[in-house]
């Protein structure tokens, strides 16, 4: 890629279809693997991007997700319109988790959504609001 | 030692994937919670679970595990089935418990190295 080039995908993501959970971030991995980008930073996208995916589905009754392809880096903005995050600090730590029991019977629910999300990526950004919704902006550098 | 291979000689019954490619299987990761498998599953592992459903398909796939082993003899479901066929994720069956289903591959895989 030439240094002004970019890719951009957008997807929109459909409450409550746990079916459809996580197609998004199947067809950004597989675009990353076709652009050749190294496979470390392609796991690491696809898991932070999953985990966002799956939040939306679980929490936000879903909402959008912009992936912008640079050069140097892959940023992924994900923008619900949720009941946003009380506590963002609890919501951070491993193993808290306010999905309901018939979710949980699904596998998720560990608690880990959010840790993960910081975890593989090299910046994350959470912007938050009661009642508004929640953006979350990560970047994972090539 | 490949999928095809482990199954056969672990017994395991393959419950889609049989046109996917057979892939080398290098560990075993054994866990229930999908984001504990999506963060800590190791690439080429055989992931047992007895989580059956399409949500697995995805993590298997993003997690790049070889295969899914389903223990304790857990129906796999016509949808999680065609899924799977359709994104080439191989599938096993196993009848044992997860921890019998774990020592059996670690077993196979040891033996065959």
């Amino acid at each position: 890629m030439a240094m002004s080039d970019e890719i951009r995908l957008r997807f929109e993501i459909s409450g409550d279809d746990f079916t459809r959970a996580g197609e998004a971030s199947s067809s950004v991995k597989k675009e990353l693997k076709k652009l050749g980008i190294d496979p470390q930073a392609v796991r690491k996208v696809a898991i932070a991007m999953y985990e966002g995916e799956i939040n939306m589905v679980i929490h936000a009754n879903g909402g959008a997700i912009d992936v912008v392809i640079h050069p140097d880096c892959i940023d992924m903005i994900l923008k619900d319109n949720g009941p946003g995050i009380e506590n963002v600090a609890l919501a951070m730590q491993e193993g808290y988790s306010t999905a309901p029991d018939n979710v949980r019977s699904l596998g998720f629910g560990a608690g880990m959504g959010l840790p993960n999300m910081k975890k593989y990526t090299d910046e994350m950004q959470i912007e938050t609001e009661r009642g508004v919704g929640t953006t979350v902006t990560m970047k994972v550098h090539i | 030692m490949t999928v095809y291979t482990l199954a056969r000689e672990a017994g395991f019954t393959v419950e889609a994937g049989a046109d996917a490619e057979d892939r080398e299987v290098k560990g075993v990761y054994c866990c229930d919670l999908l984001s504990m498998v999506m963060g800590r599953a190791k690439a080429d592992t055989a992931w047992i679970t007895v989580i059956s459903n399409v949500n697995s398909l995805a993590v298997a796939s993003l997690a790049d595990v070889a295969c899914i082993v389903i223990a304790e003899g857990v129906p796999v479901d016509a949808e999680t089935r065609a899924k799977a066929e359709q994104q080439e994720i191989l599938i096993l069956s196993s009848p044992l418990p997860v921890f019998e289903t774990g020592l059996a591959i670690h077993r196979c895989i040891g033996a065959a190295e």
